[in-house]
């Protein structure tokens, strides 16, 4: 297994310059994600109208893993539906945790895309955390569901 | 300059002294430790992680599976063979554990699950008698989690108020700033022996005769001191002394609460049970005599002997030689670590046992241990059970390599390189 497997270049570049790294002047939810073991910490604001993402920005602080997930899912959600959201979300975890993508169960849309560059988190089990923090946090905003969520 | 502190070991000149004259030779003692003898994705282990636990030498694994083989019963129950041997070998542990911490009585040992334990048995049993509305425990700002939330607790439990002494930035207790945090309220001082984030040996002796004098006891956390030094709880005024098994070469799920008698006699048993009992009836149960008192149910007799094990193995190498070659080691890693463009150590006493956190330029401490794992090398890295301590220093997190008595140069220099391909990789 190769470090750069896991360490491509947008992922570095992505930890180094975060897209979508500020607050939203009316977001329709936001919340906090935390990863008590580490202690990686964003918030994540979505602006969500007649079911579509309009807005999407993240803040705080973590690894480069979990900041260029962050950062690349932002990129990702921004005008999709919400409904679409919620499969990318699904996707987005088989990808890292190596579960097998059950095709039938999923339509085709949306696609990974540049998601795919964080397929290495498959091998280092330790990181798969890293990698789905702001996923779990924007997924409770989705909800609507305003306390924080940890990754324990 | 107190004696069994390794506070006095803390220049060079002494530890090279002492070095020289006894000198350890840490590649031998690693075949002692089976588990060091693996390889981690095809490189050689390279164990920096001591203080979250270390690895336990053949001798203490080879006893407590002697124990399940030939002893295995309840102590102090049975009036056959296999109970009387072990009751035996479990009290045994306690005698040694008393020397181990110089201790003056025997019955002021109490076994328990780990540093955690013993730190919750006194917040529950001698805080419910002690602390009141309106009275102060006063902790510092370098405590474990562990030496926090039970006193925390005890503290919204009484109405009482929980104070913290603060850190300079060099990782040391402020002294000045503690002595006039001690108040007429003020019931109880708990604070690290050494620091589990920053390495810093705290001068106990100074702190205890601080709170004596104003008639205040101490709690001391001695979880990350009693591996690397010799420890006199009389001589540094300990009240109580809490220890772990797992983070001295024994076995995990077993610590160590010492107190004085006169303190442990005074305070009400925490759990009530088997083994705690003179006698019960439905009407009244007398509860046994220190160190039963404390010790309700069948306990892990297992890990206790593990312990009397990892006591005698510490006892055999000597650890004035443990603490002089690990003082050596750090003031090496220091050194090198220094070299590194953009590293900067957290906790920079001079007084330091082998604990060395650290941050590298804007590459996270979780990038960094992956990273190191690649190359074979385990570290921590994280918040360290520490969160007050990283919000002190404005970080999230640090990078910790911690050093047992079977580190060498060259697993600080396999550390070295592995910092280098960190670098690479984040270039």
């Amino acid at each position: 297994m190769d470090l750069r497997d896991l360490y491509q270049e947008l992922i570095l570049d992505h930890g180094r310059h975060p897209r979508n790294f500020h607050t939203l002047e009316h977001p329709t939810c936001s919340v906090e994600g935390y990863n008590p073991l580490c202690g990686d910490h964003f918030t994540v604001h979505v602006e969500v109208h007649d079911g579509v993402i309009q807005e999407v920005a993240f803040e705080g602080g973590g690894c480069a893993i979990s900041t260029a997930s962050a950062s690349l899912m932002t990129q990702a959600m921004k005008g999709m539906s919400v409904q679409d959201a919620r499969i990318l979300f699904e996707k987005f975890h088989h990808l890292v945790t190596g579960e097998r993508l059950r095709d039938e169960e999923l339509p085709e849309e949306p696609h990974l895309g540049k998601l795919e560059v964080l397929a290495g988190v498959r091998e280092f089990p330790t990181r798969v955390k890293c990698a789905t923090l702001a996923w779990h946090t924007l997924n409770a905003a989705l909800d609507k569901r305003s306390e924080p969520v940890t990754t324990e | 300059m107190e004696i069994v502190d390794t506070s006095s070991l803390s220049e060079p000149s002494v530890a090279a002294g002492l070095a020289g004259g006894c000198g350890i030779d840490a590649v031998d003692f690693r075949h002692d430790f089976p588990a060091l003898n693996q390889k981690i994705h095809g490189k050689p282990l390279v164990y920096l992680d001591n203080a979250a636990t270390t690895q336990r030498p053949q001798c203490v694994i080879d006893e407590i599976t002697r124990f399940h083989r030939e002893d295995n019963s309840n102590v102090h129950r049975g009036v056959h063979l296999l109970s009387e041997r072990a009751t035996q070998a479990f009290e045994a542990t306690r005698e040694k554990i008393r020397h181990l911490l110089s201790a003056e009585h025997t019955h002021e040992i109490i076994f328990t699950r780990g540093t955690t334990e013993s730190i919750n048995l006194v917040a529950q049993s001698w805080g419910h008698g002690n602390v009141g509305e309106g009275d102060e425990v006063l902790i510092t700002e370098m405590e474990h989690h562990s030496n926090i939330v039970p006193w925390q607790m005890l503290c919204e439990r009484q109405g009482a108020r929980l104070r913290v002494a603060p850190i300079t930035d060099e990782g040391e207790i402020d002294l000045e700033a503690f002595e006039r945090m001690i108040t007429d309220r003020t019931r109880l001082v708990a604070v690290a022996h050494v620091s589990n984030a920053l390495g810093t040996i705290n001068p106990i002796k100074r702190i205890a005769a601080i709170a004596h004098a104003r008639g205040v006891p101490v709690l001391v956390d001695g979880a990350q001191a009693v591996p690397h030094m010799a420890i006199d709880v009389r001589d540094i005024g300990a009240d109580f002394y809490a220890m772990s098994a797992h983070k001295m070469y024994g076995p995990m799920g077993v610590g160590v609460l010492y107190g004085r008698t006169e303190l442990l006699d005074a305070m009400p048993p925490w759990m009530g049970g088997g083994d705690m009992i003179k006698s019960v009836t439905f009407e009244k149960t007398v509860y046994n005599d220190l160190p039963h008192k404390f010790e309700a149910g069948t306990p892990n007799v297992p890990g206790v002997i593990g312990l009397g094990a990892a006591a005698g193995y510490l006892e055999r190498v000597c650890l004035r030689n443990i603490a002089a070659h690990e003082l050596g080691l750090l003031a090496y890693a220091t050194r090198r670590l220094h070299e590194i463009p953009g590293l900067r150590i957290i906790g920079t006493s001079p007084r330091k046992a082998g604990v060395i956190s650290f941050v590298l330029a804007d590459v996270h401490p979780h990038d960094i241990g992956t990273i190191l794992d690649q190359e074979g090398v385990a570290i921590r890295t994280g918040h360290h059970c520490a969160q007050p301590v990283m919000k002190r220093f404005g970080i999230a997190a640090t990078a910790r390599a911690s050093l047992g008595l079977y580190n060498t140069t060259e697993d600080i220099d396999a550390l070295i390189r592995g910092l280098g391909r960190v670098r690479e990789v984040f270039a």
